[in-house]
């Protein structure tokens, strides 16, 4: 399923990260990080919601609005039932639509937004994701100081939350269409590699994107994955070429962009839901407004993955939402 | 593309581990744990006048402190990390899971966090080590007679 957008603009962004993020090639482009897991809260849950409540704040105050002048904030995070997102609003107080798709969370609160913009639903929105690395462990793998030994195609989910601000009102960067993903299991159980099982999500979501639009590939100038890592990254090339018929050239994935993968102990790369708008929101619309690149399809990928069922022997299901963003002229 | 043509397309793409070197790690700190086990043992039996049998609970609970306090202070996963089994196997890797995972839940209060998480990695191996133990006692009696 394909959209089209008329006068869907993302006005502003806010991005807030994590010691290991503010650490990595990106650090200058984030507008706020903090150097410990805790923020000055007691626990990595509230540090999370402590995330979405100062993104969301600083969006505010870059874009000089009340929280009263929003209409909408849709936001998501990996917690069960969605912790982070429902005890941040709680104080945040806009009205809430959560949502969960795992790490196309992002992407498709964007499209959701852009959804009721361009009707006229509601005049502007907030569009939030967060993560943070060792709340998120906690709850889908070991504990933090356990520490175990990990397999190289493991990637490590990133600390941070990102916000956007959407309207109609006119401005650098336009939201042109956005296509919703359909869930794809190709049989993969690995936990330690969820490239392999976001990739044919991803894939799929983009030749759709591209039929629906009926354009070629290297209309854009960048193919933007969520959180591949690096054997993901190769993966959805050959498989995409193999399955679609499309050859993937301009195209980098987020994951492999945060981190300094060299010097940084992040395995395959970065993953989770606040990983592909941390570096879309800051480093690639940086580009976009100085002009380097004009136009981006953002392939969020998710991979839902539920412990219970792993361990039951079951295969992990993934997502992907792609949503193509240009320079307005 | 079916499944089975998928999984060898992402074979292709993962990465080696790189096995042999981290069993040789393995064994090469596995055997140095085993080592200061035993000069600890010779220590205790040595100079405290204390006999083997005891001097090999007191290095038990030594290596347990260590591990337990490394675990806090923060960088016993680091060392894991490099380490890999050589720590995890021995007794050491035992207090390290019960350790991490006390401190997890710890702030989720003394019988729903600690009390119900605290065995959450290490229960596992009671289980497993208390059948196979059994097992093992079973097979030496029926081979040996006791």
């Amino acid at each position: 399923m394909t959209f089209k957008y008329n006068n869907v603009y993302i006005n502003s962004t806010s991005t807030i990260t994590g010691p290991y993020e503010s650490k990595g090639p990106l650090s200058k482009y984030f507008d706020k990080s903090y150097n410990d897991f805790y923020f000055n809260t007691k626990t990595w849950e509230l540090a999370e919601v402590k995330l979405i409540e100062e993104s969301v704040d600083i969006l505010l105050g870059k874009i000089s609005k009340l929280k009263e002048d929003i209409d909408i904030h849709i936001s998501g995070d990996l917690h069960n039932q969605i912790t982070a997102t429902n005890y941040a609003s709680s104080h945040i107080g806009i009205p809430l639509v959560g949502i969960y798709a795992a790490c196309a969370t992002s992407v498709l609160g964007l499209i959701l937004a852009s959804n009721m913009i361009d009707k006229s639903q509601v005049k502007n929105a907030i569009v939030s994701t967060s993560s943070h690395n060792n709340a998120a462990e906690k709850q889908f793998r070991y504990p933090v100081e356990y520490g175990g030994p990990k397999r190289k195609t493991t990637t490590f989910t990133s600390t941070g939350a990102a916000s956007a601000y959407l309207s109609s009102d006119k401005s650098k960067i336009k939201v042109e269409s956005a296509t919703l993903g359909s869930v794809v299991d190709l049989k993969i159980k690995d936990v330690y590699n969820m490239g392999a099982v976001m990739a044919p999500a991803a894939a799929l979501t983009i030749s759709n994107h591209l039929k629906d639009t009926k354009r070629e590939i290297d209309y854009y100038d960048l193919v933007l994955t969520g959180d591949l890592g690096i054997y993901g990254k190769e993966i959805l090339k050959e498989y995409i070429n193999t399955e679609y018929n499309i050859k993937l050239k301009n195209y980098n994935d987020c994951g492999t962009m945060i981190y300094d993968l060299k010097n940084q102990p992040v395995y395959a790369g970065a993953s989770g839901p606040a990983c592909a708008p941390l570096v879309t929101y800051s480093y690639i619309f940086d580009a976009m407004e100085k002009g380097k690149i004009n136009k981006v399809l953002l392939v969020a990928t998710g991979a839902l993955m539920s412990p219970t069922m792993v361990n039951s022997k079951n295969t992990i299901p993934a997502i992907a939402h792609a949503i193509s963003l240009e320079v307005v002229k | 593309m079916d499944d089975i043509k998928y999984k060898h397309l992402v074979e292709k793409h993962s990465p080696k581990e790189d096995v042999l070197k981290n069993v040789l790690l393995s064994f090469f700190i596995g055997g140095c744990m085993g080592l200061i086990g035993q000069g600890l043992v010779d220590i205790y039996s040595n100079f405290f006048e204390i006999s083997r049998n005891d001097a090999a609970i007191f290095m038990i609970t030594t290596l347990i402190f260590i591990s337990c306090l490394l675990t806090c202070l923060g960088f016993f996963d680091k060392i894991v990390n490099f380490a890999r089994c050589g720590l995890i196997i021995p007794i050491t890797g035992f207090a390290h899971a019960m350790m991490s995972a006390t401190l997890e839940y710890k702030k989720e209060g003394l019988v729903t966090g600690i009390g119900a998480s605290m065995f959450k990695l290490a229960g596992s191996v009671i289980i497993f080590g208390v059948v196979s133990a059994y097992l093992f006692g079973l097979l030496r009696l029926i081979i040996m007679g006791g």
